[in-house]
């Protein structure tokens, strides 16, 4: 029996060398750095100066995305992060409209009063391209890099078949897992921001960039809008975040011999 | 006797030949290995200089492009990382791991060609 013992012993040790001297392969970890969608050097602030949001009223969306944004730059940008007044794009829009009633065919009347699709906030889009309100707006700042956009959170329901994994047990106790169809309703949320980043010397916009994210949750379940919103957004922040900053990203790859 | 000739000639010829081509993958070999020590130690420069050496040495060494290319995306230099992964790629087409490394690679080079082309 120890005689026994003693040679499986000897033989899992002798392929364990053996395994060992033949490895040919190792592991490293790697950091793959992936540069910055725009060159931002030439600036030393940013300024998130507002968003024209829509959507669900429960949560006011341009309030939650310049917070996020300042202090995710804050975080993760070599930037000046500029605390200013939140700017309500919409109402500036609505102003800037009346104002110019008589010179420009856009009446204030075409722009609808709740904003609930990205058709009604294509109507106030205008104003991104309005150079001078950027250039004005860039010159009280001392010329920052300006982020602004479009935030639309709106609510969703799908229902359809879900296939998933069922746990039974037969006559002898085993454990089976099988995939199950079943009719679900579900309900989530949908965040479709649009960045734009604007040079605040020449009101010119530099960069944009626009994303869908969406989230579903079981009917029976109850999650709070701000909640989802931030789930959302969290998806989105490592694209808007390589806009302005170089990242790298971790991994593993195999060397050979 | 001519037939003897004919064979040592022909001895005299290829054995050279064979010890030279097993002394080059031995050289090749000893750069891989040397690269991939100073990789472990974060030195990818070394590595780099190492690998394309034993590429030079021996230009079919599936192991030496492989490790070049994983260098090279490290540096953040994806095109000459996919070129040294399809040429790994091309010589050992069956080597998983090679593929496990390049697809890899693959899914942040597309990630950042989709990016910048939008």
């Amino acid at each position: 029996m120890i005689a026994e013992i003693m040679k499986a012993t000897a033989s899992t040790i002798f392929v364990a060398l053996a395994t060992a001297s033949c490895t040919s392969f190792y592991e490293v970890p790697i950091e793959t750095p992936i540069q910055s969608k725009l060159d931002v050097s030439s600036f030393s602030r940013v300024l998130v100066a507002g968003f024209v949001a829509g959507g669900l009223e429960d949560i006011d969306a341009n309030r939650e995305t310049v917070r996020l944004l300042r202090s995710q730059l804050r975080n993760n940008s070599d930037l000046e992060v500029l605390e200013a007044d939140i700017l309500a794009l919409d109402e500036i829009v609505v102003s800037q409209a009346n104002a110019n009633k008589n010179e420009t065919e856009f009446q204030p009347e075409q722009l609808p009063e709740e904003i609930n699709s990205e058709r009604d906030l294509e109507l106030f889009e205008r104003i991104f391209s309005n150079t001078d309100y950027w250039r004005r707006l860039g010159e009280e700042h001392q010329n920052p890099l300006i982020v602004t956009g479009t935030v639309l959170f709106t609510p969703h329901s799908r229902s359809g078949f879900v296939t998933r994994e069922q746990e039974t047990y037969d006559s002898f106790g085993r454990r089976q897992v099988v995939p199950v169809r079943t009719y679900t309703e579900r309900r989530g949320f949908i965040l479709r921001p649009k960045f734009i980043f604007i040079d605040g010397r020449t009101g010119a916009t530099l960069y944009s960039e626009s994303f869908r994210e969406e989230i579903l949750y079981n009917i029976s379940r109850n999650t709070s809008p701000l909640s989802s919103y931030f789930e959302l957004a969290d998806r989105l922040l490592p694209n808007f975040l390589s806009t302005l900053s170089s990242q790298k990203i971790n991994g593993t790859r195999t060397l050979l011999r | 006797m001519k037939t003897k000739l004919a064979l040592l000639a022909i001895f005299v010829t290829v054995f050279p030949l064979s010890t030279t081509l097993a002394d080059v993958r031995s050289d090749a070999k000893q750069q891989v290995e040397f690269g991939i020590k100073v990789a472990q130690k974060g030195l990818w420069n070394e590595a780099i200089y190492r690998w394309k050496r034993a590429a030079e040495f021996d230009p079919d060494y599936a192991s030496a492009h492989n490790n070049l290319a994983v260098a090279y995306e490290h540096q953040g230099e994806f095109e000459k990382a996919r070129k040294a992964y399809e040429r790994a790629t091309e010589l050992d087409p069956k080597n998983l791991i090679i593929q496990e490394n390049f697809d890899l690679f693959s899914e942040i080079d597309d990630r950042r060609n989709y990016e910048s082309d939008r």
